[in-house]
């Protein structure tokens, strides 16, 4: 395997920079920093499916996460007062324990993928490598045989308006309550 | 396309346990929100990465990403909708403070 | 009217009268409650009479002259198993009939008595419902069918004592008297329960019927059974049949179980007259009398240590009669010393014809003691109603003030002092004669305390009627009220009277009854000591003289002994704060807070921790569960995997 290819290089790039970010979400003290860190790592993941030639899932992430779910971060955080200024002290013995916690799993995770052995055939990967036609996509959401998926679709489409209905009904000002 | 599938796994391993991490750690409500942002990607990521190193020819990893991203977002919206609820009520998000249900 | 129409009367309205008194007695005037306990109890006094006197002069005596023991009653309480049954019955034989009427009467007078001397006492509600508790106990001890409801009886008798000692319960000196009583008399009827429950082992019943039966100089059941098993060398029978006797011993205050009787005046007089000096304390020897034939012929041994811790009894009690300054301890050593002198009789008793003298000795003092120590109580109690004092020195020259009260006090001294004609004096001899064919030692030792009766109850008459007038202040000395004179007066007549019945006719343990005639061998040395006695007495104490002084300044450590009653209580509170507390409690008590305690205790601690900690994970937060989960996942895939 060329380590220095082109792509290769972007690879780890992006990888680097998903795991620092990452790091950054989590451990910032302030939650907008952490919102703005969540947002490169999302940019990155994108970057990553880039690089496996699914664009439009890119596409559907950078408009989706990064544009719609980020900016409802952000405005959560500056519609509640002082959260963006504020910093949070985090105990010495629950962040031993989340460290303890993440790293025990991070090791059995990766002990047992390195174990696994992936035998992935790069040729037949190759093979189909193009660029997946739009149109096959929408096939696949819309169809109902096998390997398509018009219930999911269906379901989804139910599960947002739901969301709409309830969100709206949570975030409701009760001003009537208050009269 | 010669990087091997592992990588892409231990990238989405390394970002679900920071996630967790953050999870279990971080005070306010919005910061474990964005963990769990972060979990949800990188199960994102090892799906789109079996999909296409291990069944190139059909769909099924690239749909359950996009489902996930649905679903995310929704998940989104209406916890940011019960954070701002919670913060209104109490004038506070953190989770210590939140045991009302309790008494 | 048939007897079996009349005896459930006997037992059920003193208990009737219990539970109304006792229930409804707040809600009647001291007065009311009083007149109705007595009314009650005169029906059930006519109701003993009428039983015992239709016994004695009609249905008693069997065609071959000898008494019968007739059972009225006799219903089944409880059954455990094929043998094993406690009855609840009424048997009529000549000493319960004779018992019968000595409760009633002294019973009877107490009740009257105590409208007077008890007039105005915070409870006196109260006091007349442990007295009817208290006949009721009595009346069913004596007339037990069966060894167990004597026992149970035996307790209430015991329980009601406890409550009457106790009656001025705000008094600390009573309430530990009460105690000592309790506790003590407990102490011995452990001894009793575990005798019964041996003998019973043995011969599979409690009845008396069979227990007393006599064959062929034999009492067949008990011999039959439990002849020839013997247990750490010592036949079963005399074991069991000691057993028994501890627990009399503990209620008729024998040594060393003597030490409650003198606290137990703390009571007032009148029950102190009936409980604890002519019915309850007899008990013991009612008891002994009751089983005598397993005494006497199964173990003969011990009717013999009976009779050496008779004697001692009362020359011991008489000793320290002597040196007493209360009135009350006066009589009631005395009351200890004569009731040994009924054990001694018993002890040195035969078994048929002539030989039962000492039983029917015992059987007859039991009843004259009975009349003239009640009439010495009841007297006392005047004595002390007058002058508000229990002890000697604030009395003196009281005859003047107190006339009716002298008389029946002086007459119930002669009697118990074992002057001719009056009652004490037939019946001392008649244990006299006995204890003369049985052993010299006994005998004089009883002629010895014969003397020293006469000298202290001399003394202690002297000291009240004559001796020198101590101050009475403006408040002389008065008479008490007639419902006060007039049971003392009819104790009195009983106390002249009742050595003339012949009661060897009719009592003696083979129950044939004999003929008997006053020993003058025996009488004329016995009323000669009584008369020293007497004499020493009225010598030294009519008037106020330096003789007392000078006799306590001779035998100074005698007379410390005796004063101290020679250091009993003492001995009996070194052994129990000691030796018991300290080496047996002391460790048990120890072992019991830490050792059981302490792992109950732990037990808790532990539960406790741990809810503590099972709590703290239901905290309520979120992201705890979340890192529980996060491990439980982790540890299931590590197993799963790897394992």
């Amino acid at each position: 395997m060329e380590l220095l290819t082109a792509s290769n290089i972007i690879f780890f790039i992006l990888a680097a920079a998903i795991i620092l970010f990452g790091i950054l979400t989590v451990t910032s003290k302030k939650v907008l920093r952490a919102a703005t860190s969540l947002f490169f790592v999302l940019f990155c993941i994108a970057g990553l499916y880039l690089q496996m030639n699914y664009q439009f899932l890119a596409a559907v992430q950078l408009s989706v996460y990064a544009g719609g779910i980020v900016v409802l971060f952000v405005f959560a955080i500056l519609l509640i007062k002082n959260l963006g200024e504020e910093t949070e002290q985090l105990c010495g013995a629950k962040r031993a324990l989340g460290i303890i916690t993440a790293l025990t799993g991070l090791v059995i995770s990766l002990i047992t993928i390195y174990k696994y052995g992936f035998h992935t055939d790069s040729d037949r990967c190759n093979d189909i490598a193009a660029i997946i036609d739009m149109n096959e996509i929408g096939q696949t959401l819309m169809g109902t045989e096998k390997f398509q998926y018009i219930l999911p679709f269906e379901a989804a489409s139910v599960l947002l308006l739901a969301c709409i209905v309830g969100s709206i009904v949570i975030a409701q000002n009760h001003k009537e309550e208050k009269k | 396309m010669s990087i091997p599938v592992e990588y892409y796994l231990i990238v989405s391993t390394l970002l679900f346990f920071i996630g967790v991490y953050g999870f279990v750690v971080r005070k306010n409500l919005i910061s474990i929100l964005m963990s769990i942002e972060l979990m949800l990607n990188a199960v994102s990521i090892n799906f789109v990465a079996f999909n296409r190193f291990v069944y190139p020819e059909h769909l099924e990893g690239y749909m359950y990403s996009l489902f996930v991203i649905v679903v995310a977002a929704a998940e989104t919206a209406v916890a940011i909708s019960i954070i701002i609820n919670v913060y209104r009520k109490m004038k506070n998000i953190d989770t210590k403070s939140i045991n009302e249900l309790k008494n | 009217m048939e007897l079996t129409n009349l005896a459930p009367i006997v037992l059920a309205l003193p208990l009737l009268m219990f539970m109304i008194i006792g229930l409804f007695g707040y809600k009647m005037t001291p007065k009311f409650s009083g007149i109705l306990g007595t009314t009650a109890f005169s029906i059930v006094t006519i109701v003993c009479y009428y039983i015992a006197l239709t016994y004695f002069f009609g249905s008693g005596r069997l065609a071959d002259g000898s008494m019968a023991k007739e059972v009225i009653f006799n219903f089944e309480w409880l059954r455990f198993s094929e043998n094993l049954v406690i009855s609840i019955g009424f048997l009529l034989d000549p000493i319960s009939a004779m018992m019968l009427i000595v409760i009633s009467t002294v019973s009877l007078m107490v009740h009257v008595y105590s409208m007077g001397y008890m007039h105005g006492e915070e409870g006196f509600q109260r006091y007349y419902a442990v007295l009817s508790l208290f006949s009721f106990a009595m009346l069913g001890l004596v007339v037990a069918t069966n060894i167990f409801q004597m026992y149970i009886f035996w307790e209430l008798v015991g329980v009601s004592s406890f409550l009457l000692i106790s009656f001025y319960y705000t008094k600390p000196s009573a309430v530990k008297a009460a105690k000592k009583a309790f506790i003590v008399t407990r102490f011995a009827d452990m001894f009793f329960l575990m005798g019964i429950l041996i003998l019973s082992f043995y011969t599979q019943t409690f009845d008396f019927g069979p227990l007393t039966e006599v064959t062929n100089n034999h009492v067949a059941i008990v011999s039959e059974t439990m002849g020839g098993v013997t247990f750490c060398g010592l036949s079963v029978i005399s074991i069991a049949v000691f057993l028994i006797f501890l627990g009399g011993a503990g209620k008729s205050a024998m040594f060393p179980f003597h030490i409650w009787l003198p606290d137990a005046m703390e009571g007032p007089t009148p029950a102190s007259a009936l409980i604890h000096a002519a019915t309850m304390v007899v008990a013991g020897v009612y008891l002994v009398a009751r089983l005598f034939p397993i005494y006497f012929f199964e173990a003969h041994d011990v009717l013999t240590i009976i009779a050496y811790i008779g004697a001692f009894t009362s020359l011991f009690a008489a000793v320290i009669a002597c040196t007493q300054t209360d009135i009350k301890r006066v009589l009631a050593f005395s009351t200890i010393s004569q009731i040994a002198y009924m054990m001694v009789a018993l002890g040195v008793s035969g078994y048929e014809g002539n030989e039962g003298l000492g039983f029917t000795a015992s059987m007859w003092h039991l009843f004259t003691h009975a009349m003239f120590k009640a009439t010495l109580f009841l007297a006392a109690g005047c004595v002390i109603h007058a002058v508000h004092s229990n002890e000697m020195d604030a009395m003196g020259n009281l005859r003047k003030h107190l006339k009716i009260t002298h008389i029946a006090f002086l007459i119930a001294c002669l009697a118990i002092a074992g002057i001719p004609i009056f009652s004490g004096f037939f019946s001392k001899d008649e244990i006299l004669v006995a204890a003369h064919e049985a052993s010299p030692v006994i005998y004089w030792c009883q002629t010895l305390v014969a003397g020293l009766t006469a000298f202290y109850m001399f003394r202690l008459y002297y000291r009240i009627f004559w001796y020198n007038e101590p101050d009475y202040g403006h408040h002389t000395p008065h008479e008490s009220p007639a419902n006060m004179w007039i049971p003392l007066m009819v104790l009195t007549v009983y106390t002249c009277t009742s050595g003339f019945f012949p009661f060897t006719e009719y009592i003696s343990p083979d129950l044939m009854g004999f003929e008997s005639h006053i020993h003058w061998n025996i009488a004329i040395p016995s009323v000669i000591v009584a008369l020293i006695g007497i004499g020493i007495a009225t010598f030294m104490y009519k008037k106020k003289t330096e003789y007392p002084d000078k006799v306590v300044a001779c035998i100074k450590n005698t007379y410390h002994y005796a004063y101290n009653k020679f250091y009993i209580d003492e001995i009996y509170l070194f052994i129990t704060h000691k030796i018991i507390y300290k080496c047996i409690c002391d460790p048990i008590a120890w072992f019991d807070r830490h050792i059981i305690d302490g792992f109950m205790n732990l037990l808790s601690w532990i539960t406790n921790k741990t809810s503590l900690e099972i709590k703290s994970f239901q905290s309520g937060n979120v992201q705890q569960y979340a890192w529980v989960f996060i491990l439980g996942v982790l540890s299931i895939v590590a197993l799963t995997i790897y394992l």
